[in-house]
């Protein structure tokens, strides 16, 4: 189309014109109209997030001209005696989003693959449909389940079992109260699963079907078709599922403060109570007087972001290296 | 189509549920304006004329109910005027004080001087409803009420005391059966009055508490789990055997908590009420004289319950705008008096007549 015209353009007039008239052929054509809107949206979030950035540097200078550096490896948050460090808040963001990928990759994937490759096109619509409705619970009923529901089964069978037999881990120690770091894992599994399934399950089911064909002419199994050729075929997709579902896990408050104890303090085991950043935020912003106080909690939010352009940094590199080690998709 | 049906149809539904919530929404606000629809419709088509005066006003959640009860009967009375009170936190409402956004602020902790000096103007504290904190546990197969001594307390909050059948706690409860299991400690997660309420009484009655940990709306604990909010804390309570947690009186009124009596100053194991919280402001009022921030934890008085304390509008000594001042001046008296009435319903302790007396000298200090 474009270059129809342009050739139409260059036709009719002098070469030195042909640029501009050119230029005009693509504005009426919509093209050029196109691009500066989508440009305008694009820039628009990215100032959203430019902005977001400064506000919270800009409201955060009086804790990090006083704390400096040992902000981040402070392990007391005392707001009392004016003492706020960020280790045991980020200690358990990092240890609860771990965990909740750790769960939620193997049911999230496995899932996919099965409502992809192997189970009836109106069943795999179906479950697919619950699966997103699940996406769509507000996480505070996600917190009271967790409450209600979980916490009882985690103190009364999960942590005595997992106690009985690897209590001699540091990761099993110490006594059990029912929520804590392994808690939280498991509320924030079950709310990230759904975003890991339902893209992943569209990556999938985007794989060109000749792939699959040529694996089975090839005399491939259909499972060795779908884990040889499918699932690498997709692996792109599935990791960037991976991480949107990770970005929900680091941020997400209501359900997680609900459950995983509110203590700051950094244990070795899973079964102890901690406390993330998204949290301590959320409990203690409304009551927080007194300049560095709330502004301490302002360069949680900033510490927060960091970890998350840390880990998304990680995530793309490791994209990066996964597909030049010869995945089918060049 | 099928198809392109089945892939949307979660954005359709979510569509769908937006709807539904925004006319759930916005129906009732267009009735509201209509009082009296038939009698207005007769005289006169003409709208509901808009109040003169709006004072906007921010901050504590605990006495938001009293509080928007106060403002809605408080605008019947007076149509002309109109408070709107958005309960954002004591810290946002102080915040928003200070900038000057509001007309007057409200809080669950009394300003420190090291806090007022940070404001450019003057405030005058005003105790508005009372709140009361206590101890409620969950002990399986338990059924007497328990008595607390401040230093069971205390220990218990430190994490000195880990066991139930600690002789600290089993001198003051003789003839019960405690049981040997490990105490699991329960505390507020979320910045609250509440929290600054048992701090302060800890503080009060040990002076270990006072220098280790001392007391704020959040504090750095030794020991426990943290829930949150009100609800959160009793969850978790009830969800954990052997536990200990503290909670606001009305909320464990509503709830039929179970919940133990507190040794007071003058030795008396004492239940909390509305009838015993007040009976420690009368006990406290005689220290507000000079200062209404005073602390009435742990205040003298037989009758007294120890864990108590007032929350407080913020009022601004000069106010410029005369016809606010008035307004302020009026809503104030109107609430000493005959809004008083209205707390005991909503379960808030009333204030005693010694400390409405000295409110009554500090409204004149508003010009």
């Amino acid at each position: 189309m474009g270059t129809v015209n342009t050739m139409a353009a260059g036709s009719r007039g002098p070469e030195a014109a042909a640029d501009a008239r050119s230029f005009a052929a693509r504005l009426r054509n919509g093209d050029e109209i196109v691009h500066l809107i989508t440009l305008v949206f694009a820039a628009g979030v990215c100032l959203i997030v430019c902005l977001l950035v400064f506000e919270l540097y800009r409201n955060s200078s009086v804790p990090r001209h006083q704390f400096g550096w040992d902000f981040f490896v402070s392990r007391t948050w005392d707001p009392v005696f004016d003492n706020f460090g960020a280790l045991p808040f980020i200690y358990g963001t990092v240890v609860t989003s771990a965990l909740s990928l750790l769960l939620a990759i193997p049911l999230g994937v496995g899932g996919a693959i099965f409502l992809a490759e192997f189970a009836q096109p109106r069943l795999s619509d179906l479950l697919t449909f619950i699966v997103e409705l699940l996406a769509a619970v507000p996480s505070v009923i996600f917190g009271l389940l967790g409450i209600f529901v979980v916490v009882p089964i985690m103190r009364t069978t999960v942590d005595p079992i997992l106690q009985k037999f690897f209590g001699y881990l540091p990761l099993f120690s110490g006594p059990i109260y029912g929520v804590g770091f392994l808690t939280a894992g498991v509320v924030l599994a079950i709310m990230i699963v759904p975003y890991i399934l339902s893209v992943s399950r569209e990556v999938l089911l985007a794989v060109p079907p000749d792939q699959r064909e040529a694996a089975l002419s090839l005399g491939a199994t259909r499972w060795e078709s779908t884990w040889q050729v499918v699932v690498p075929y997709a692996k792109t997709g599935i990791l960037g599922s991976i991480f949107l579902a990770l970005a929900r896990a680091l941020g997400e408050t209501m359900a997680v403060t609900m459950v995983i104890g509110n203590d700051p303090k950094i244990s070795s085991s899973l079964l102890a109570p901690g406390y993330t950043i998204a949290a301590v935020i959320a409990n203690e912003f409304t009551e927080a007087t007194g300049k560095l106080y709330l502004q301490s909690l302002i360069e949680l939010g900033l510490v927060l972001f960091i970890i998350t352009v840390i880990l998304n940094g990680l995530a793309r590199l490791l994209i990066l290296a996964t597909t030049q080690r010869g995945s089918i998709r060049s | 189509m099928n198809k392109l049906l089945k892939t949307y149809m979660p954005t359709l539904l979510l569509v769908g549920f937006v709807v539904v919530a925004l006319v759930s929404v916005t129906r009732p606000s267009s009735t509201a304006p209509a009082p009296s629809p038939t009698r207005a419709l007769i005289m006169a088509p003409a709208p509901p004329s808009p109040p003169n005066v709006l004072l906007n006003a921010a901050g504590a959640t605990f006495p938001y109910p009293i509080y928007s009860k106060w403002f809605d009967v408080y605008h019947r009375l007076h149509p002309d005027v109109e408070i709107n009170y958005q309960s954002i936190g004591s810290g946002g409402g102080i915040q928003q004080l200070k900038a000057g956004t509001v007309d007057f602020g409200a809080s669950d902790m009394p300003l420190n001087d090291k806090l007022l000096s940070t404001f450019h103007f003057k405030i005058i504290h005003f105790p508005t409803v009372l709140g009361a904190v206590m101890p409620t546990y969950n002990i399986p197969g338990l059924t007497q009420t328990l008595n607390f001594t401040p230093q069971a307390l205390a220990g218990i909050y430190l994490g000195q005391i880990v066991k139930w059948n600690d002789p600290a706690i089993a001198k003051s409860n003789a003839g019960v059966s405690l049981p040997g299991n490990n105490i699991v400690v329960v505390h507020r997660s979320d910045g609250s009055g509440t929290t600054f309420v048992w701090t302060d009484y800890l503080s009060k009655v040990s002076p270990e508490w006072k220098s280790r940990v001392g007391s704020n709306t959040s504090v750095n604990w030794p020991v426990g789990l943290g829930g949150k909010g009100n609800e959160g804390v009793a969850g978790l309570v009830k969800e954990t055997p052997y536990s200990i947690g503290y909670v606001e009186l009305i909320y464990a009124l509503q709830t039929h908590l179970p919940y133990g009596t507190v040794q007071n100053s003058s030795g008396h194991f004492i239940k909390a009420s509305l009838a015993t919280v007040t009976a420690a402001a009368s006990g406290a009022a005689a220290k507000m004289q000079n200062d209404v921030r005073v602390s009435i934890t742990n205040a003298p008085g037989a009758n007294a319950y120890p864990i108590c304390s007032f929350t407080y509008l913020l009022i601004p000594a000069h106010i410029a705008d005369a016809t606010k001042r008035e307004i302020i001046k009026g809503f104030l008296h109107w609430m000493l008096t005959d809004g008083q009435k209205y707390t005991e319903p909503l379960a808030y302790a009333s204030l005693p007549k010694a400390v409405v007396a000295i409110e009554m000298k500090h409204i004149s200090e508003i010009n």
